[in-house]
């Protein structure tokens, strides 16, 4: 006798579970949290915290933040970062200063622990929410991020 | 001649390997059962895979490097591992954490219990045999992984706790979008149970297989949901409180059968309760500082340092030896899912290969922490 009422039991959970189911089936546009990624690439938005990669914005003179302080190089965990830097004579002052020559950074050992940008005390680095990184040749991934004849900005000092 | 056909025909114990590419296994582990017939007669765990030695790597690294380490032992719980640190650290110095740091360090973790129940209950689900699981659990956990991305930055290795509170305040968007994921999980939840706990052929699945005594789950060290399905009350919030949950009302979740099906349950009520645990907290985040100064090159006292907090897994031990300097002499970290693979053995002998399967997706075991 309970070998029917397996099969009855069995029968109606399946046809239970399948309510389920039918529901999303017969109404598969609400609540999808799917994202048609390669077509949605013009409205694509990322969140503004999202971390993609370390950039160093510059300004409309060619001008950057960074004082070659060195505090990100310290700060990351698996030497992403590197900074090639010479003192040379400020202009202003007339004084030798220390200022970078370039500020390397290797994407493809970066964990994006956002440790350097927490670190830099001029904000001269911040995030990207690029994420398409793939390239065909792992050098590509080792990038100068101050772009070639860039100065620091006047008065930002660490 | 006949004795000798007879002979021939008798049955013998063989090796198998199972993984450590198996998609049951969930990662590279690779199990040397010892079979007669599909009767399983041994099961021998070979770890080792992905072993990144991360305990060596922690005493070359600062404090605050450490921290990131840890999102890549347990990932699916990786603020929890965080936390962990940053908590041995922080009673280390003996530093003052603001209470909204508690409060946030608190929801984030019970976010990322759900998350990590409920991709286990997806895969669960695949592993012996509802595909359709697999989608649901997935969508479920897309709406935290947003949660997550907006506040922290990173959607699995979030690196949200530095030591001495949070790396940045939270969102505007947190408060909103976490009762909004509350509301959508509360209608979500039911038709998991439609769906597949109160299904007859799952449940037949399910029961009666795989079962752990309360004396063997204290023997062998489980924790987590695999040693309270089997009646070990071994929940750390609630015998060795930290952060907020001494300020917010939650149960224990306890059975007593010890099988699969019980530790299904156990993780599906647990979900229930980590809910609860949110909606006491959403609405009275204190005001005030979401870090504690620290200065730049953290140096511990010398001296030992254990603390321990409740993964999504079970108890996850962090201790640190000291000698002064700006790196730990030595780190450990106990791992849930290293005990909780060692009394596989203990409970898959007897059995077929097929409730193995099934017997290793309610462990929950993630490779990562395993081998760290």
């Amino acid at each position: 006798m309970s070998y029917f009422s397996d099969i009855y039991n069995g029968v109606k959970t399946l046809l239970t579970g399948m309510s389920v189911t039918g529901k999303y089936f017969l109404h598969s546009r609400k609540g999808a949290i799917t994202q048609q990624y390669p077509d949605n690439r013009a409205t694509l938005q990322m969140f503004e915290r999202f971390r993609g990669e370390v950039v160093m914005p510059h300004d409309e003179n060619n001008e950057h933040r960074c004082t070659g302080c060195q505090k990100c190089e310290l700060a990351c965990p698996n030497g992403s970062i590197e900074i090639i830097w010479d003192r040379q004579i400020d202009p202003e002052t007339g004084k030798k200063k220390k200022m970078i020559d370039q500020h390397i950074y290797h994407l493809g050992m970066c964990t994006m622990c956002s440790l350097c940008i927490e670190a830099c005390p001029t904000d001269a680095i911040k995030w990207a929410q690029n994420f398409e990184n793939s390239v065909y040749d792992r050098t590509y991934l080792t990038r100068v991020l101050n772009k070639p004849g860039s100065k620091l900005m006047p008065g930002v000092e660490d | 001649m006949d004795t000798t056909v007879i002979n021939n025909f008798k049955s013998e114990e063989y090796q198998i390997n199972m993984g450590p590419q198996h998609p049951a296994t969930h990662g590279v582990l690779r199990l040397l059962l010892t079979i007669d017939g599909e009767i399983i007669k041994r099961v021998e765990p070979d770890l080792g895979y992905i072993h990144r030695s991360i305990e060596k790597m922690c005493e070359r690294d600062s404090y605050q490097q450490i921290v990131h380490l840890t999102d890549r032992m347990d990932y699916l719980s990786s603020h929890i591992n965080n936390e962990a640190v940053c908590l041995t650290v922080e009673n280390a110095l003996q530093l003052e954490i603001p209470e909204r740091v508690k409060v946030i360090r608190t929801i984030i973790a019970e976010l990322t219990r759900i998350a990590s129940h409920t991709l286990w209950w997806g895969v669960m689900g695949m592993d012996v045999g509802a595909l359709t699981t697999y989608f649901y659990g997935f969508r479920d956990r897309e709406l935290i992984n947003d949660i997550f991305e907006e506040t922290c930055g990173a959607r699995l290795t979030m690196n949200y706790n530095i030591p001495g509170g949070l790396m940045f305040d939270i969102h505007p968007n947190f408060v909103k979008r976490t009762k909004e994921f509350i509301d959508h999980f509360k209608t979500k939840l039911p038709e998991y149970d439609l769906l597949l706990s109160n299904n007859i052929i799952f449940r037949k699945r399910m029961e009666g297989i795989g079962i752990l005594s309360k004396d063997d789950a204290i023997s062998f060290g489980a924790s987590g949901p695999v040693g309270r399905a089997s009646g070990y009350s071994c929940d750390v919030r609630k015998h060795h409180s930290y952060s907020a949950y001494d300020r917010v009302t939650f149960n224990e979740i306890l059975k007593t059968e010890g099988d699969t099906y019980a530790r299904y349950q156990v993780r599906i009520l647990e979900m229930w309760e980590s809910l609860s645990i949110i909606e006491q907290l959403i609405d009275n985040i204190p005001e005030g500082e979401f870090f504690t100064k620290t200065n730049t090159v953290i140096k511990l006292p010398e001296g030992e340092y254990y603390q321990k907090v409740e993964t999504a897994r079970g108890e996850l031990g962090v201790y640190i030896v000291s000698t002064g300097t700006k790196n730990p002499y030595r780190m450990k970290f106990r791992s849930p899912g290293f005990s909780n693979l060692s009394l596989l053995n203990h409970i898959a002998v007897g059995g077929k290969i097929g409730d193995l399967v099934a017997t290793m997706a309610t462990l929950d075991l993630v490779i990562p922490d395993i081998d760290r």
